[in-house]
């Protein structure tokens, strides 16, 4: 079996499951947030259950509309908070947390080898620590709070081997958005993808995260690594539960693939999604001349440190150009406090850069940073599609923290190696 | 829930997304009324009209790929849809239309065999569709027993309850 159908079998309880086959699976955590939590508070109220199956599984994340855009989403908020304390959950409220994709793991709640859903479709991104993670709808969310269970079925795998070593200014964000523009928006759906090779081993977990995040891109139901000690020393400190033998969740020398797919990151230039698709997938180089009036640095694929510090490394000395809104988002406060200290702050300010609160943000258009008919925005964020981003004559490009700082810089989507050749 | 609908089609393409079915914007709107007022607005502002009467929806291939949130199928249901055909769907919506009690049936060919306009007839328990404008049929996989369950008890919802009651 490879490392998906493995968690499956046990948390449903069998020595094997074979892809095709629906397996009812014990939950091991849920996740909510404030834009699908009402609506599954207001279907768990229906059901005529009075407590949750385990108020030690599930976790209440505000994110998308935080703070309070309107009186709304506070009250949407408000009814979040009642069911917490009703129900005495973990929630991250507004300056506890984060993006809900980067506080699940930092809070400890991602243990490889469990069944995680969430209702959010970057859920997958926990796949990075090796445990199956998929997203799920509200009311779907509301059945996991009644019964800790779900049927799933057991997916195909995709085996995505990646060898090479990135050149300088190409990222794992580079590489995801070349799979999905090789792969297609649809070619993985209902499908695992799980990512492999000495690339992925020496990954860090901030990369790994950011490929499983846009493994839904493609349409996959997860996304997933097989953890080690990279794995383990993100863990260290962050959990005190027991971890799995990680052995047991390596796949098998003769576990099925419906296909495998090959990379060699060694020759890849920075790349880029145009709109209005996220398979729309081209090299920077090859976009010629785009203006743009916005740069996101953020969000659940791109908000990490390690894209922080990269975009800081490019921006540094340098000046967000005029008529550009340059806008940079912490994926958690954790990070916020981190860049803080490594003086990264210091760095986006003097550019010129707007530094917001740790969440969501324009990734979805809901919240803040929207952009009006005509204009263009280049984005770390995971999805161009029509009206994601407020206006629907509005286009989206994305791309990793590099190419965003540079297009900043020069105000048109810049490949970042050329900026440097300039300097 | 009927298990026999029939309707006119509207046609849209390939890898229609939750963001254009419903934009993010419309996310803090409870009621699925207010929902169904945005329904495809992105791609036919005049949709939710035109879904009043009561419609099927026929996609391309991926319809409903993207963001998790239910109340895409909500608006869809509450304009007025009766029902999605698409060639493939994303599974996160697949799921979300079934658990809030809005049909949805994978049939290869359907984009091709159907224009807008075209009088639909879905039969849910015996797996066919029918193109009655154009007199072709297609015999699809049914789907499983407990799908068509939650189908008829009005959603997962319903479901649960039923079945949680009984215990």
């Amino acid at each position: 079996m490879n490392i998906t159908e493995k968690i499956l079998a046990k948390a449903s309880g069998k020595k094997t499951v074979h892809p095709g086959e629906i397996a009812d699976a014990n939950v091991d955590m849920i996740m909510v947030h404030d834009l699908t939590g009402p609506l599954a508070v207001e279907a768990f109220k229906k059901i005529g259950v009075q407590k949750v199956w385990d108020n030690q599984k599930v976790v209440m994340i505000l994110d998308h509309q935080v703070p309070a855009e309107s009186v709304k989403a506070a009250e949407l908020h408000k009814t979040m908070r009642q069911f917490a304390k009703d129900q005495k959950l973990r929630i991250y409220d507004v300056g506890k947390g984060g993006i809900c994709h980067q506080v699940m793991p930092e809070k400890g709640h991602v243990i490889p080898g469990t069944v995680i859903v969430g209702a959010d479709s970057h859920t997958c991104t926990y796949g990075a620590f090796g445990a199956f993670a998929t997203g799920i709808g509200s009311t779907e969310a509301a059945a996991v709070f009644a019964t800790g269970k779900i049927w799933l079925k057991v997916p195909e795998a995709i085996k995505v081997n990646v060898t090479g070593q990135f050149q300088k200014y190409v990222t794992p964000k580079d590489l995801i958005l070349s799979i999905i523009g090789r792969i297609g928006a649809d070619g993985a759906i209902y499908k695992s993808a799980e990512f492999t090779g000495p690339t992925i081993k020496s990954m860090s977990m901030s990369g790994r995260m950011t490929l499983c995040n846009m493994a839904v891109e493609m349409g996959a139901k997860n996304g997933i690594i097989e953890p080690d000690e990279t794995t383990r020393k993100f863990l260290e400190g962050r959990t005190s539960k027991a971890l799995p033998n990680f052995e047991s969740l390596k796949s098998d020398k003769d576990a099925v693939y419906e296909r495998t797919v090959e990379f060699d990151v060694s020759k890849m230039e920075p790349q880029i999604a145009c709109p209005s698709s996220v398979d729309n997938v081209k090299p920077v180089s090859e976009v010629g001349n785009v203006p743009i009036e916005q740069a996101f640095i953020g969000s659940c694929t791109n908000g990490r440190i390690e894209d922080l510090r990269l975009a800081a490394q490019v921006l540094k000395g340098k000046h967000v150009k005029d008529g550009v809104r340059a806008l940079v988002i912490p994926a958690s406060q954790e990070v916020y406090h981190q860049a803080l200290s490594e003086g990264l702050m210091e760095i986006f300010t003097d550019a010129g850069a707007m530094i917001c609160g740790s969440a969501c943000g324009p990734c979805l258009g809901g919240h803040i940073g929207l952009l009006a008919a005509g204009e263009t925005c280049v984005s770390t964020s995971n999805r161009n599609f029509i009206g994601r981003m407020g206006s629907t004559q509005a286009s989206v490009f994305l791309a990793s923290p590099a190419t965003v700082a540079a297009s900043a810089i020069t105000g048109k989507v810049t490949d970042p190696r050329k900026l440097e050749a300039k300097a | 829930m009927n298990m026999k609908i029939k309707g006119p089609a509207i046609k849209f393409g390939n890898n229609i997304d939750t963001d254009v079915i419903l934009p993010g914007k419309y996310m803090t709107l409870v009621d699925p009324y207010d929902l169904a007022k945005h329904a495809l607005e992105s791609l036919d502002p005049a949709f939710p009209e035109k879904a009043k009467k009561g419609v099927i929806v026929v996609g391309g291939k991926n319809f409903g790929c993207g963001s998790s949130r239910e109340q895409a199928p909500l608006a869809l249901k509450y304009s007025g849809v009766k029902c999605v055909l698409a060639e493939s769907f994303a599974r996160i919506f697949f799921r979300n239309a079934i658990n809030i009690g809005l049909p949805v049936i994978e049939c290869k060919g359907i984009s091709s065999a159907v224009e807008t306009g075209d009088e639909l007839a879905v039969d849910f328990e015996a797996g066919k569709i029918e193109n009655v404008s154009k007199g072709k049929s297609f015999q699809v996989k049914k789907l499983p027993p407990f799908i068509l369950e939650i189908l008829s008890d009005g959603g997962l919802i319903e479901n649960l309850r039923r079945r949680m009651n009984k215990k």
